[in-house]
């Protein structure tokens, strides 16, 4: 099935941008994202194809505004609500509370 | 197709990711210890110094080339790299009639144990979407040139191959030391941006 992922081909998306040495994370939150994978995987029991799929669902203009790791954020809460890990409300409490500064 | 549930597109991913790191923790399902592990793994162990290696000892040893581009998952092994994200591997030769682009269209899969995490561009949707259509204007923006009588190829990463570029040996370099041929590779040419 395609989807906004299937990018191979398509026009108009604008010149490859690079910039040079840039680091492994640019923010300290890419690199926690990123350890999520492999702590998540282990105790969940998603494959990586589910963590794909799970991107390629992601609303599409949201999909191509979002960076790379956001991506990654989406599928981990994706596999760990329909799994029952956590849940959408707890979520977004914590989040609301980390908002307004508490712990 | 059901959507997963969303978190507000406006929060802030820092938050996001604290959310769900410390209900986790607190759960007793993650060690934050651990992901410290793999933070510091793939900043400053992992890296293109890796596929340098594997590029230098092709290029000094013809039997080792050989077995790279016949089984390039067990000769990058026996120098010591595999596993996560590089489980099946092959090795692609850059010579002088044909050069070599590495790209995953559909997402971002890069071999992990012999180049790192891949930089932001390669992820980019100009990148997935350019790689396989005008790759020599992918090239040209990276300052490659390549003559019009040299073919282009562009592989289109799976979800279970991983690409790697093997670039030609540059001229005047036979005095060299493996280490020291090493150190002339870059992450860029074994992804097959440069040449």
């Amino acid at each position: 099935m395609n989807g906004i992922h299937d990018l191979g081909g398509m026009h108009g998306l604008g010149p490859v941008v690079a910039e040079k040495n840039e680091p492994v994370f640019h923010e300290e939150w890419e690199g926690r994202a990123f350890g999520l994978f492999a702590a998540t995987f282990v105790f969940a029991g998603y494959t990586v194809d589910e963590f794909r799929h799970a991107i390629e669902k992601i609303e599409p203009a949201h999909y191509l505004e979002s960076s790379y790791y956001e991506h990654w954020m989406f599928a981990f809460e994706d596999a760990l609500i329909k799994r029952g890990f956590v849940t959408r409300e707890e979520l977004d409490a914590r989040m609301a509370k980390l908002q307004k500064g508490g712990n | 197709m059901s959507k997963p549930h969303a978190a507000k597109p406006e929060s802030d991913p820092a938050i996001r990711v604290r959310a769900l790191e410390s209900l986790l923790a607190e759960k007793g399902l993650i060690d934050p210890k651990a992901l410290d592990a793999l933070v510091d793994t793939y900043e400053h162990k992992v890296g293109p110094r890796n596929g340098a290696k594997v590029v230098a000892r092709a290029w000094v040893d013809p039997a080792y080339k050989q077995r790279l581009l016949n089984d390039a998952t067990a000769a990058i092994k026996e120098l010591g790299f595999s596993g996560l994200q590089g489980e099946d591997m092959v090795v692609v030769e850059n010579t002088p009639e044909v050069h070599n682009l590495v790209v995953c269209t559909l997402c971002s899969c890069y071999p992990w144990p012999t180049l790192g995490l891949p930089p932001v561009w390669y992820k980019s949707a100009p990148y997935r979407a350019r790689a396989v259509s005008d790759p020599r204007g992918v090239l040209k923006e990276f300052g490659t040139e390549v003559s019009e009588n040299v073919e282009v190829r562009t592989w289109d990463t799976t979800a279970e191959l991983r690409y790697l570029v093997l670039p030609e040996r540059p001229s005047g370099t036979e005095n060299l030391t493996e280490d020291q041929l090493a150190e002339l590779v870059t992450r860029d040419s074994m992804i097959g941006v440069t040449k």
